[in-house]
């Protein structure tokens, strides 16, 4: 069981979730602290520890939109947050499946700040509301990297493999 | 049954005789691209080989190109620092193609890739910027990525369990009536099918105003095909594309063309009549928040910026300069001008047009991604109102959450400096332009 934290909206871009004034910081252990650094409350929330790991933001279309700077995945990782979209901008799906951030496409999810949340691998069941969500599965090319682990030790197999050849 | 452009480059590069789409693949890289973020790159690629036993080696240092533009020259020493472990890395692996911060080969990444003759027909081109689009202006396939799959990359050359996408087919038709061209065609294409709505998909450019269509304008439709969630805009090369391979990248080996089968299969046809076409403005703050200019005519503009990797070439900055020539930027307002690139910012000084802009009350700035994404120069202040020839709008966008970006094409952007409020071009008295100034033809 899980609690929504942050409901937003459609097209939710990247520069919203890593504002590109920080993008010089660049290492998936610092990123965290600029996370939604414009938006000042739950900014400040997720930085005073107010937010607990697992906690859930759910979102309309097209989450992740815009700049492919990685910083956005990384920096909601970091927190180990859960993201629940009607859909996600490609690269941004793509560095999420990479760096092992937990989304969730959920095409017809229904819920606000403050619900409780069940996940599992075909639903979203939202306790709140008492009504269930259908998941949409990754693609088994994207679903591989994500069961590797990322895409580093992904590659670093591949790496080896390739040197035995 | 026929393959697209991209299928058709997919299928080479992953050794195959055909693809269709939703078959995956693993496509051999002919060329990278990364900038200030391949600090990132590298210490995503050392995880990658840590634990290996292996030495940390990139698969082909000739192609791979890094090209420093988003904070040139460095904004702080952070900057700085990552620049300098960049340029360590580079000398260290051998590799090729680094623009650094010099005023002869240097500029925005999107720019300096074309006009080094880097990019041709039929090459897959990886970079990590979400703009790498616009190289499918001179008929590659060219996708952005993020670090971790950047480093990927660099360890293996190639990409992993890539899905082939599919292609729509944008035919745009007709002739671009006086001051309206190619970001007004791009524009309005975002609008009408929305942030989202080629996601995972291509698009394929076809029609008589493409094929009219000078290579800086293809690069401008390319560059924001990714503002409507596309992996890639693609232009069919022609002869158009070897002009300027040849006289304009000066490129002298052979040129070999990659062409969507007859029989192709596309996920959807759009068609669009351009000599309908107004001008187009985005506003504040999605892309895909178009409105004809008539629409947003009269709001109070404070800072007017020409530049970046959408708008930043030499015949967006020949046509701000036509409409500035001996005239003022309004008082109230001020304008920042971005070249996209240090050969571009040498042209446009040769011809007159930076001295024209200059005198007209620009600001010239040096080529780079300057104020686009808000982490170096021409920050707006609380309130403020840009109109922009850059690629995106989001709140923030431009280094304040509390400001409001539009944007519009050099010649709408140039003719709102004149009165400082946003201003439809075609009025009596701005236009004498010549009908391919914002790269129509
Ligand atoms: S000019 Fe702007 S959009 Fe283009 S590469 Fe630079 S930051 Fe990105």
């Amino acid at each position: 069981m899980t609690r929504v934290v942050l409901r937003l909206g459609d097209d939710v871009s990247t520069d919203a979730i890593y504002p590109g004034r920080f993008m010089a910081t660049v290492l998936p252990g610092e990123t965290p602290r600029h996370c939604f650094a414009d938006v000042p409350e739950f900014g400040r929330k997720l930085r005073d520890g107010e937010i607990g790991s697992g906690s859930v933001i759910v979102a309309g279309r097209n989450f992740g939109t815009g700049s492919s700077r990685e910083q956005a995945a990384s920096c909601l990782k970091g927190w180990d947050l859960v993201v629940i979209a009607n859909s996600y901008s490609r690269i941004f799906l793509q560095n999420a499946v990479n760096l092992g951030l937990r989304l969730v496409v959920c095409p017809g999810i229904e819920a606000s700040e403050g619900d409780e949340l069940e996940i599992t691998q075909e639903a979203v069941v939202n306790k709140t509301m008492d009504k269930t969500f259908p998941v949409q599965p990754l693609p088994a090319s994207r679903q591989a990297i994500v069961d590797a682990g990322g895409l580093i030790t992904y590659v670093r197999k591949r790496l080896m493999e390739d040197a035995a050849r | 049954m026929g393959m697209t452009i991209a299928e058709k480059i997919l299928a080479r590069a992953a050794g195959l005789r055909t693809v269709a789409a939703g078959d995956v693949l693993e496509p051999v890289v002919d060329l990278t691209m990364s900038h200030e973020n391949s600090a990132l790159v590298i210490n995503q690629l050392e995880e990658i080989f840590s634990g290996t036993g292996k030495e940390m080696r990139v698969w082909d240092p000739e192609k791979i190109a890094i090209i420093f533009d988003h904070r040139v020259p460095a904004e702080t020493a952070k900057t700085a620092t990552n620049q300098k472990k960049i340029r360590e890395f580079v000398l260290q692996q051998g590799i090729t193609k680094f623009h650094d911060i010099r005023g002869d080969e240097g500029g925005i990444c999107h720019q300096v890739l074309p006009e080094s003759g880097y990019v041709r027909p039929g090459m897959v081109v990886v970079g990590a910027d979400s703009h790498t689009s616009t190289h499918g202006a001179l008929g590659a396939m060219a996708v952005g990525v993020g670090a971790t799959e950047m480093a990927a990359v660099w360890a293996l050359g190639r990409m992993l369990n890539v899905e082939v996408p599919a292609t729509i087919k944008v035919v745009a038709d007709g002739e671009f009536r006086p001051g309206v061209g190619a970001k007004d065609l791009i524009l309005y294409l975002i609008g009408m099918i929305s942030a989202e709505g080629a996601n995972f998909r291509v698009i394929e450019f076809h029609g008589r105003a493409i094929k009219h269509m000078r290579t800086s304008g293809r690069l401008a439709i390319c560059n924001m095909s990714v503002e409507a969630g596309a992996t890639c805009g693609i232009v069919p090369s022609d002869e158009e594309t070897a002009r300027y391979l040849r006289e304009e990248a000066c490129v002298a080996d052979r040129i070999d063309s990659v062409l969507p089968d007859a029989d192709a299969a596309y996920d959807e046809l759009m068609e669009i009549d351009v000599t309908r076409l107004d001008p187009q403005v985005a506003k504040p703050h999605t892309v895909d928040n178009v409105a004809p200019v008539g629409e947003v005519e009269g709001v109070k503009v404070d800072q007017i910026v020409v530049g970046s990797c959408t708008n930043g070439r030499l015949d967006d900055l020949e046509a701000a300069a036509a409409i500035l020539r001996g005239k003022k930027v309004a008082k109230g307002t001020r304008m920042l001008i971005f070249p996209a690139s240090w050969r571009i910012w040498t042209e446009a000084a040769r011809q007159g047009y930076l001295a024209d802009l200059a005198a007209a009350g620009a600001v010239i700035m040096n080529p780079g991604c300057g104020c686009c994404l808000g982490v170096h120069q021409g920050a707006l202040g609380d309130g403020e109102v840009a109109l922009a020839t850059t690629n995106r709008n989001f709140q923030g966008r431009m280094g304040n959450p509390n400001a409001f970006v539009y944007l519009a094409s050099p010649v709408t952007a140039a003719v709102s400096a004149l009165t400082g409020r946003i201003t439809d071009p075609r009025k009596v008295g701005f236009l004498s332009l010549p009908a391919d100034a914002s790269g129509g033809d």
